[in-house]
């Protein structure tokens, strides 16, 4: 049976591991590349860099942290931000990345990921989709409208619409984030999750919110989330991965016991 | 040391299979041509994305003959994921003609509750293997595809190695020979990953005979070293 994935997720920036409100007051957290090791052998089943930096000039320094790291961490690694052309993924996957992850890009010109699939593969197109709720037509049903540019743009799409559209797209893997729970440790929005896993039918991913393993137990078996991510209550050891995998399984659900020591 | 041929038919990421090669003992040379696969005890193509481009760029990089003389000379090969599927007859995907080495096609994954099978699954199997010597039965591996190679009814029984289930059971492993495909990727399977990748090292040294043979278990315990051999240029 397949196993539901705990995923941390690494920002990053310049090369180094920044931590600190997404964009703002940077405090600098160490090597990703030793901090994904350090996550693969504590059991994560994945990793997830998030380029906040994402210039262009910065690409550099990614690819090679991209390389240092698939040299050390024998798991799969997704690698998302500012990532907008065939080109640009094909650097990234070449330097040894196995996703690569669009957001804003895709929304200004999804056929990037028909352009993508076809040429990598579907199973190395991740969406990711930053979404707010706002208010439904009728009061009672909420809708969640995506936002680019780590939240600061709303684009009017609806995120159910997008989702749909961009997997017709190519998208192998959507990781999904609710903006307004987005850093407030308030659990994720299992709403917007089980919304999103009825409508389509590639593994989701559930972020934003977590704060302790029952949020990530619920994701899974509420939300339909094939896969939970977080950042900050694993890089602060709020919880351990061995934590969230113990809770799942004690929830019933399958995980990966794999490499955890002790 | 065993120099494993890794082929490069721009599939992406290649990184990760040429270092955990690496960590379990090979010399690793990427190979964009069949010019340079003699020199080599095993061969290795990796892969994912679709069949039809796959074979038409292996087509392009004349990599097709040299491939299947490898395999007929039952010289050592993995073949991993999409390389586990350019294998068979042909591939539903695309409809594309792949390598035709193993009698059966490529075809979609039935009653899958998520498409692309994406994640780590339970790798079953039906009988003993060197390659997997020291790991558990029904060891997690790391998959991510939407398609799986079907043997033919007539090789089914001989070619399966291991099965794995996401909705319905597919064909996870296939050996013949010395011959062995993945669809998982041992590459990003963490510690029983890596144990697989130094098993099939181990195994391709020249003085392991054909795997069945019995006499593989001593050769994994003392690979031999090759005296006199030196190591061309990318090695």
């Amino acid at each position: 049976m397949l196993r539901r994935r705990v995923i941390p997720c690494l920002d990053v920036a310049n090369g180094r591991v920044v931590k600190g409100t997404r964009f703002v007051d940077l405090v600098d957290e160490g090597d990703p590349a030793e901090l994904a090791e350090r996550y693969w052998r504590e059991g994560a089943d994945e990793i997830v860099y998030l380029d906040i930096a994402a210039a262009p000039e910065g690409r550099g320094t990614l690819l090679d942290v991209v390389e240092r790291t698939a040299r050390r961490v024998f798991i799969p690694l997704t690698v998302g931000g500012g990532v907008r052309s065939l080109d640009e993924m094909r650097e990234v996957l070449r330097a040894g990345a196995d996703k690569v992850s669009f957001n804003t890009a895709a929304v200004a010109d999804p056929d990037l990921l028909a352009r993508c699939a076809a040429r990598f593969g579907s199973q190395a197109v991740v969406v990711a989709i930053d979404a707010r709720r706002r208010p439904g037509p009728d009061g009672a049903h909420p809708s969640w409208e995506v936002v680019v540019r780590g939240g600061r743009e709303p684009t009017g799409l609806d995120a159910l619409d997008w989702a749909r559209r961009a997997v017709e797209e190519g998208a192998g893997e959507l990781l999904l984030t609710s903006m307004d729970r987005d850093g407030t440790r308030s659990g994720f929005d299992i709403q917007l999750l089980r919304a999103v896993t009825d409508t389509v039918r590639v593994p989701v991913i559930a972020s934003g919110g977590a704060a302790g393993p029952d949020d990530f137990v619920a994701a899974v078996r509420d939300g339909g989330a094939d896969a939970v991510l977080a950042a900050s209550i694993f890089h602060r050891r709020v919880h351990s991965i061995g934590e969230v995998k113990t809770a799942m399984a004690a929830a019933g659900l399958p995980v990966r016991r794999g490499e955890i020591a002790a | 040391m065993i120099r494993a041929a890794v082929v490069d038919y721009g599939a992406g990421n290649l990184v990760s299979i040429e270092q955990a090669l690496r960590s379990a003992g090979a010399a690793v040379a990427i190979v964009a041509s069949g010019d340079v696969l003699d020199d080599a005890d095993l061969l290795v193509v990796p892969g994912v994305g679709a069949a039809g481009p796959a074979m038409a760029r292996l087509t392009a990089a004349g990599l097709v003959d040299p491939i299947r003389r490898w395999i007929a000379a039952d010289r050592p090969c993995l073949g991993i994921c999409l390389g586990l599927q350019l294998l068979f007859d042909s591939s539903e995907e695309d409809g594309a003609r792949t390598l035709g080495i193993i009698p059966g096609h490529t075809i979609a994954l039935r009653d899958a509750p998520t498409i692309p099978h994406t994640g780590w699954n339970q790798v079953a199997r039906r009988r003993d293997h060197p390659a997997f010597a020291g790991i558990a039965d029904g060891a997690d591996f790391y998959f991510v595809h939407s398609y799986a190679g079907a043997p033919g009814r007539a090789v089914a029984e001989a070619v399966t190695l291991a099965t794995t289930t996401h909705g319905a059971p597919f064909v996870s492993t296939v050996a013949r020979g010395r011959l062995l495909g993945v669809q998982f990727h041992p590459e990003r399977s963490g510690d029983d990953g890596l144990r697989l990748l130094a098993n099939v090292v181990a195994l391709a040294s020249p003085a392991v005979a054909a795997i069945g043979s019995g006499s593989h278990a001593a050769a994994l315990d003392t690979p031999p070293p090759r005296p006199g051999s030196s190591l061309p240029g990318g090695w």
